[in-house]
């Protein structure tokens, strides 16, 4: 086998990787957890008060 | 205060603080280079205020200083937010704020005496080259361990991008700046010729993509949708993004070489891969700025929002405009001109400059336990500052560049040169005045922020914020 066929498997590779990736990432079973995660940048902190922090 | 039922903000107060400072100093160095190519006589004849000094110096402070602490700030605060956990080492993230700031000083000592490796954003001499090593993998060992010890199954995007800006940094800083040292201050790189040129644009181009990209990403992927208030747009693309993102870059370096001895195939590859670039950057550009739909009436009220959507322009015109100069064709034209350096500015006070001032404005108020900023009238007043800073300066380097290129390539019907170098040099005399201006208030701009920072934390007390629960 000569470099080149290494090289045109490995392009092949990529594009089933990349379609893969996609079909992975738009897959209904991904939903769920995906809104989860999307959803973390928006909590808020809580600060702690004065007692909780001499308990610490 | 070490404790694990709060987070670890300590830290991510230190390296904000100085992404601030670190930006007033390596902008107002950049101001002042702007205005030695007006009037050179500013180099007062010493040689450590040379523009072949200060160059590095700039390029280094900005990038490295302002942008790296700027990084180290966000992914610090973000990887705790998004993984419910405080963050790891306490002892070893003070160690790399500390290390970081050391490396700083020293470079802002030794690029002035004109110690250096002559390697474009790897001047650094091999003792710093070292530091840099051990603090970065410090950095790596805090951030994924925290990373690991996550109570949130899923791992947010943005610690995706923030994770892939460590990892490759550490591997093309090191492999770049392999080399021989012969004393204390002098080493020879390990490559030779083409190879050379090579690894420094593998690395260069890389030091772009996944340092001024790749981490800058993580920060839009937390603070856009943090600041307006609703998730990411699709966090389906997120995922498609990233991967997509990283495959590319790294094989686009060659780009900066073309029509040198790098051999055709490989110049052809690297622009290739330039080209396929535009649809990740794309495709996280629109995600970042559909985020606001529904929300587009918040720009009229907040000027932070407005930096971080304004950062995204720039970032979706500077990886079309990459992309389009990277063409052979187009390159041959714009290479070795002013265009070149109104690019770079473009991504860097667009894109970088201004996601990373919109960050920090929206995290400051919460590290010191505050609604918001002391002035939201001057957010908006550096908003402006920020955006004409830059549109003058792009501009003025556009013009320069396309006319400088345009020159040098004319020649007379008998095959000599049209213009001499000091026609094309003054031909851009007036250009040289105008991105000056825009440099100024751009800097102006930071001093604001710098005021607006002081009076928002002179009498607070940091409280400490506690860890959530588990989602």
């Amino acid at each position: 086998m000569d470099i080149n066929d290494l090289r045109g498997l490995l392009t092949a590779v990529t594009l089933f990787a990349f379609i893969g990736l996609c079909i992975w990432a738009w897959s209904s079973r991904r939903k769920a957890e995906f809104d989860a995660s999307a959803a973390l940048p928006l909590e808020e902190d809580s600060y702690m008060t004065n007692s909780e922090r001499e308990n610490i | 205060m070490d404790t694990t039922a709060s987070y670890n903000d300590k830290v991510v107060r230190q390296f904000t603080i100085m992404t601030v400072v670190w930006g007033i100093v390596g902008m107002l160095v950049g101001v002042l280079i702007a205005a030695q190519l007006m009037w050179p006589q500013l180099n007062f004849d010493l040689p450590f205020l040379t523009y072949s000094r200060l160059r590095p110096l700039h390029t280094n402070a900005v990038i490295f200083a302002f942008g790296g602490s700027a990084l180290f700030a966000t992914s610090y605060y973000v990887v705790q937010r998004t993984c419910h956990v405080r963050l790891a080492f306490s002892k070893l993230a003070a160690f790399t704020f500390w290390g970081w700031q050391a490396i700083i000083v020293l470079a802002a000592v030794t690029l002035p005496l004109g110690i250096s490796q002559a390697k474009e954003y790897a001047e650094l001499e091999w003792p710093i080259d070292l530091l840099i090593a051990v603090v970065w993998v410090a950095y790596a060992i805090v951030f994924f361990t925290t990373i690991g010890q996550r109570r949130i199954k899923h791992i947010y995007v943005a610690n995706w991008f923030y994770g892939a800006f460590i990892i490759t940094v550490a591997v093309l800083h090191i492999f770049n700046n392999l080399a021989v040292p012969v004393t204390l201050t002098k080493s020879y790189i390990i490559y030779t010729g083409v190879v050379d040129a090579m690894m420094q644009w593998w690395y260069g181009h890389n030091a772009v993509g996944f340092f001024l990209t790749a981490g800058f990403l993580g920060m839009m992927y937390y603070f856009v949708p943090k600041q307006a208030g609703r998730p990411v747009y699709s966090y389906r693309l997120s995922v498609v993004h990233f991967w997509s993102l990283i495959a590319v870059y790294m094989w686009a370096g060659p780009h900066h070489l073309h029509y040198t001895s790098l051999p055709d195939w490989a110049q052809t590859l690297g622009m290739v891969f330039s080209v396929i670039l535009l649809a990740p950057s794309w495709g996280g550009m629109i995600n970042g700025i559909m985020t606001l739909s529904g929300a587009w009436h918040k720009l009229r009220s907040d000027p932070i929002l407005k930096f971080m959507i304004v950062a995204l322009s720039f970032y979706g015109m500077s990886t079309f405009e990459g992309p389009m100069m990277s063409i052979k064709t187009v390159n041959a034209l714009s290479h070795y001109t002013e265009w070149t350096i109104g690019h770079v500015h473009s991504g860097a006070l667009g894109w970088v400059g201004m996601m990373t001032i919109g960050s920090i404005y929206c995290l400051l108020p919460r590290l010191y336990n505050r609604e918001g900023m002391y002035s939201t009238k001057l957010i908006d007043v550096h908003f402006w500052t920020s955006t004409i800073g830059v549109v003058l300066y792009a501009v003025a380097l556009w013009v320069a560049g396309i006319g400088e290129g345009l020159m040098s390539r004319a020649v007379n019907s008998d095959g000599t040169l049209t213009y001499a170098f000091i026609e094309i040099l003054a031909s851009k005399y007036p250009y040289y005045g105008m991105r000056l201006v825009g440099g100024l208030i751009y800097f102006a701009g930071m001093i604001i922020m710098a005021y607006n920072v002081w009076k928002t934390i002179a009498d607070e007390e940091p409280a400490p914020v506690a860890i959530m629960d588990p989602a």
